[in-house]
């Protein structure tokens, strides 16, 4: 059973026992636009809640990533590196940025489930 | 995430067009005092750009300030006190690129002159620089010209290599025209002024259009299934392409077109001659080199090097900054323009770039990135 949460920065994190899968919104590519270029944490970096964990960057902008929660990075989708396009085409499936050892799951609280998310950006 | 959600304040001006971009599905930003829109539903910045340089994309450029120039006599007699390029030269029907100067021969405004007769002069200036600039002209030759805003006009720009055959089926005098002249035209009762120019690095149109007609003609246009909308970030990505300045960035009043590498505006009769704001140090410049000169900057990698991005020599001197960069979409690939110390201009120059706290090597460019597909003959 896995469940998603997402952050008010619109990364979305996959929750799957102490694992988490990190990527970035629907509602975030299509305000992004085309993203050309990405730039994902190492593995073995340790992130903390709300701290940069990349870079995506549309024809338009550059965005800082920020990771929705803490932990130690043990892997990097690589091909968003060739493919930057799949964080549009399929953000919450192969568009995903990197995964995670989540070190603190009360962190979560801190987070929005799909419901409230959906709720939250109506209301932008 | 940051900077990916922009909302617009309810106080931007709009344009005649502006109910049909958001009939259009367009996304609008302010822009200039302006809500403009910066890229239409289901395409996006990356296909409108490639649109355009496979077919036809239309621009809605209202918010540029469009003006007449009179005088009993040349009104061009008068500008040249203020712009370094031969504007008494220019005969009728022809376009040119310019700058206005401060006294300090810095560049106040870039704008295109088109002469309609001898005693009419018709202006195009930058929307963010139209009220600084309607002043300076009026303080500087307000007593011998007069200057009459067109502030209802709308302006259409219709660039890509299919511009050609699609605006014909409407004006048929467009076919005839080459790069950089310009004719008036009546169309439906309405009076068009329509030059073969733009800023995409494609072949294409300008038209002003009057504002109540716009609606209807941008229609028209849209309605061949070669022309699509194209939204405020794709007209930067082609520009930038195509080696051409956006003002504030890559030009501003401490910069001289001598640095800024546009030698070519000033004509070989106003090297001679002189006489315009800041000609002493302009012609100087133009002996003995700048300091600084801008320059094409292609990053090695995939990696944007975006405007206020540091540049250092190889040995990890500062020695510029980019004013203009991002991805271009043609090139598949970055690209960027800024300012390097003049011993650092030659093209090839390795460089590196500041970038995210990482240096990332770059090498000065040529420009433009692309080649351009002006019509020239």
């Amino acid at each position: 059973m896995t469940k998603i949460f997402f952050s008010e920065d619109h990364e979305y994190v996959r929750i799957d026992g102490a694992i988490g899968t990190v990527g970035i919104s629907d509602y975030a590519q299509k305000a992004l636009g085309d993203v050309v270029y990405v730039e994902l944490p190492k593995i073995g970096d340790k992130l903390v809640q709300g701290g940069q964990a990349g870079v995506v960057e549309s024809v338009k902008s550059a965005s800082e990533v920020y990771s929705p929660v803490s932990g130690e990075v043990f892997e990097i989708n690589t091909a968003l590196t060739g493919d930057p396009a799949q964080i549009n085409q399929d953000p919450l499936g192969k568009g995903w940025f990197y995964k995670i050892k989540i070190s603190n799951e009360n962190e979560l609280a801190a987070l929005k489930n799909e419901t409230a998310y959906n709720a939250y950006i109506q209301s932008l | 995430m940051e900077n990916a959600v922009q909302k617009t304040p309810p106080e931007h001006l709009k344009t005649p067009l502006w109910a049909l971009h958001k009939e259009m599905g367009g996304k609008m930003v302010g822009f200039a005092g302006y809500d403009m829109p910066v890229q239409y539903d289901g395409m996006g910045v990356l296909k409108e750009h490639l649109h355009v340089r496979s077919a036809a994309g239309l621009f809605d450029v209202s918010h540029m300030g469009q003006a007449l120039l009179t005088a009993a006599a040349d009104p061009a007699v008068f500008l040249e006190k203020i712009v370094p390029g031969d504007i008494v030269g220019l005969e009728p029907w022809k376009t040119r690129y310019t700058v206005l100067l401060n006294d300090d021969g810095g560049i106040i405004d870039d704008l295109m002159v088109t002469r309609w007769n001898d005693k009419t002069l018709f202006l195009i200036v930058n929307a963010a620089c139209k009220d600084k600039d309607f002043a300076y002209i009026q303080k500087k030759i307000g007593g011998q010209v007069k200057l009459h805003y067109l502030a209802d006009r709308a302006l259409l720009a219709l660039q890509g290599p299919k511009a050609e055959s699609v605006l014909t089926r409407l004006l048929p005098v467009a076919a005839g025209m080459k790069f950089m002249t310009a004719t008036k035209v009546t169309y439906e009762g309405h009076e068009l002024y329509l030059s073969r120019s733009g800023y995409s690095g494609e072949d294409g149109y300008e038209i002003s259009v009057p504002s109540s007609f716009a609606p209807a003609f941008a229609k028209k246009l849209l309605g061949y299934s070669e022309v699509k909308w194209i939204g405020l970030g794709a007209r930067d990505s082609l520009r930038l392409e195509a080696g051409l300045c956006l003002y504030g960035h890559d030009l501003d009043e401490q910069t001289t077109p001598i640095e800024a590498n546009l030698k070519w505006v000033i004509q070989k009769r106003r090297r001679e001659e002189g006489g315009f704001c800041g000609a002493e140090k302009i012609l100087g410049q133009l002996k003995n080199n700048p300091r600084r000169l801008r320059v094409g900057i292609k990053p090695e990698g995939r990696a944007p090097m975006r405007e206020g991005t540091e540049l250092l020599s190889a040995d990890g001197k500062k020695i510029g900054i980019i004013t203009s960069g991002g991805f271009g979409p043609s090139v598949d690939g970055p690209v960027a323009m800024g300012y390097v110390e003049t011993a650092f201009a030659a093209t090839g120059t390795r460089l590196q770039a500041l970038l995210r706290g990482v240096l990332r090597p770059c090498e000065v460019a040529a420009l433009p990135f692309i080649k351009p597909n002006y019509r020239k003959d």
